[in-house]
């Protein structure tokens, strides 16, 4: 049988450090072979290579942005001489660290169509890229508590249509059809109904950074674990390569996708940012049975959750408000989150909380993410993605890689530009970025 | 973050008294100043990993403006002064 057959070859050894090519695809086939093999011959997802002296492309960030963009560059770019440096482990940052949402519900022009093009490529990711990674479109609800905030609404979900995305604005009664456990008799923000993107939903969040890895190794990027940038270097306008505590490596072009740590790796070529780094906290419940069926945000306060596959309720809230490079949140801030939880679902009284976490965001000035070219001629620039970089995840890295292989933006990435603040073209979706009260 | 912070003028107070503002901005450009001088002020931060200048405001208490040195790693606070003890057009 081919299956096994190609098992048996992609086979390798599982005692310590390996660097041999895996590519075994996964399917059915292949994991009814590996049963009928007692789980023995499952080779690991990617190589653990030591770094070579020179790469055409250097991308500094093994997370979900930085391997999706090693992904599309060896895979729609042809661009195959690529090396992924990670200070930790994959996965160990915020594509770890976030309530799992995609949508793709934006107004604005310079952000709509990126987002649905993330939404496109989601749907199809899980074959793309031969790993499951939980992509489950159970829908979107953001609540709205008066007149005002449903005509807002409304004009997002028009903008919406005009862009050939989906959305629906859901009347009370159908709403609590939907979701029959909110205070819809709340004496200060009544639940009048909700704005629903259908195709929105949720994804199982480290998988995505494990397929995009698996994929990209495939391809021949390298990927290489617990190698820090300590220094990047420069000869005139161009960068060489950078100094890592693994030695040396030269490079065509260097690539960042470090959000949360963007202005500590632009220090290092004296470049300031309009970026802040703030924490922001998720949390897990205990598992229940099945009762939120969607994701649902709230419309008075900042919180949003959805009930993970597992049974246990994920949510968010605000930022902490001060600058923070500490991976932990102060419980002031679990307790706004538990308290806008409950003035929506005062069901959550009785909920206890098993697992929180901090994640280090890139707040930029509006709220809007930055991919562009920099001041140094072969410097790549990504991050600010403020609270929204996982659904923006295979969108970043297929238009990152675009930029990097062409020196162009992705039609879809053209108003992510770094001198925007500096030429007045704000992309400012809702008037937000690191000021906590501004939120 | 410590949940005591201690204020020159009040002592050791809760942290929910205090109003986070931000970092230190580089000094106000003269109005005349280049556009570029602004954007510089307004819209660029130090952002440090590390030592970070920052002002606070004693809302619940002596309502004064501070500025606090603290470590955005461990949170450690270092040094906490009124801001009028800045000097007029530096950070420092």
């Amino acid at each position: 049988m081919s299956v096994l057959g190609k098992l048996e070859n992609g086979a390798v050894s599982r005692s310590g450090h390996n660097s041999e090519r895996t590519d075994m695809r996964y399917s059915a086939l292949s994991l009814l072979g590996n049963a009928f093999s007692k789980n023995k011959k499952w080779t690991p997802a990617w190589r653990n290579p030591d770094p070579k002296p020179h790469y055409d492309v250097i991308i500094i960030g093994g997370g979900g942005h930085g391997l999706a963009t090693a992904y599309y560059l060896s895979k729609v770019f042809g661009v195959r001489n690529v090396a992924v440096l990670e200070r930790g482990y994959l996965g160990s940052g915020n594509i770890g660290r976030n309530t799992t949402i995609i949508r793709s519900n934006y107004l604005l022009q310079g952000n709509n169509p990126f987002y649905e093009f993330s939404m496109k490529l989601w749907e199809g990711l899980e074959q793309d890229f031969n790993f499951n990674a939980m992509v489950s479109q159970r829908g979107v609800v953001n609540l709205y508590h008066s007149d005002a905030q449903r005509d807002a609404y409304v004009r997002r979900g028009n903008a919406m249509r005009l862009h050939r995305v989906d959305a629906d604005l859901v009347g009370r009664d159908q709403l609590r059809d939907m979701l029959p456990f909110l205070d819809y008799e709340n004496a200060r923000f009544p639940i009048m109904g909700g704005l629903m993107q259908k195709r929105g939903g949720t994804v199982r969040h480290d998988a995505v950074a494990w397929g995009f890895a698996r994929g990209a190794d495939q391809n021949g990027v390298d990927i290489i674990q617990n190698c820090e940038v300590t220094a990047i270097e420069r000869e005139g306008d161009q960068v060489t390569g950078v100094q890592t505590t693994r030695g040396p490596i030269t490079c065509g072009k260097l690539a960042m996708a470090v959000a949360g740590h963007s202005s500590h790796v632009a220090r290092m070529v004296d470049m300031r940012l309009p970026i802040e780094s703030h924490a922001l906290q998720a949390f897990v419940s205990e598992g229940l049975k099945p009762f939120i069926d969607t994701v649902v945000t709230f419309g008075a306060g900042h919180f949003y959750v959805s009930q993970s596959d597992k049974g246990g309720l994920v949510f968010g809230g605000d930022i902490e408000g001060y600058n923070s490079y500490a991976q932990r949140g102060n419980l002031a801030c679990v307790e706004h989150v538990a308290e806008a939880g409950m003035a929506m679902i005062p069901a959550l009284s009785r909920v206890r909380i098993l697992r929180s976490w901090g994640g280090i965001m890139d707040m930029s000035m509006d709220g809007s993410p930055i991919m562009d070219k920099t001041y140094l001629g072969n410097l790549y620039f990504n991050g600010g993605w403020c609270y929204g970089g996982f659904k923006a995840t295979p969108a970043s890295g297929y238009c990152f890689a675009h930029l990097l292989a062409t020196d162009t933006p992705h039609e879809t990435a053209t108003e992510f530009r770094m001198d925007r603040f500096e030429r007045g073209y704000l992309l400012d979706e809702k008037g937000v970025g690191a000021q906590a009260n501004l939120h | 973050m410590s949940s005591l912070v201690k204020c020159p003028h009040c002592g050791l107070r809760p942290r929910e008294e205090f109003t986070i503002r931000g970092e230190v901005p580089s000094p106000r450009p003269a109005s005349d100043a280049p556009a570029n001088a602004w954007f510089d002020h307004v819209y660029l931060r130090d952002n440090p990993r590390g030592e970070h200048r920052e002002y606070w405001h004693h809302a619940g208490g002596c309502r004064r403006w501070l500025v606090l040195s603290r470590n955005t790693i461990t949170h450690d606070i270092s040094a906490v002064v009124d801001a009028s003890t800045l000097k007029a057009g530096t950070k420092s």
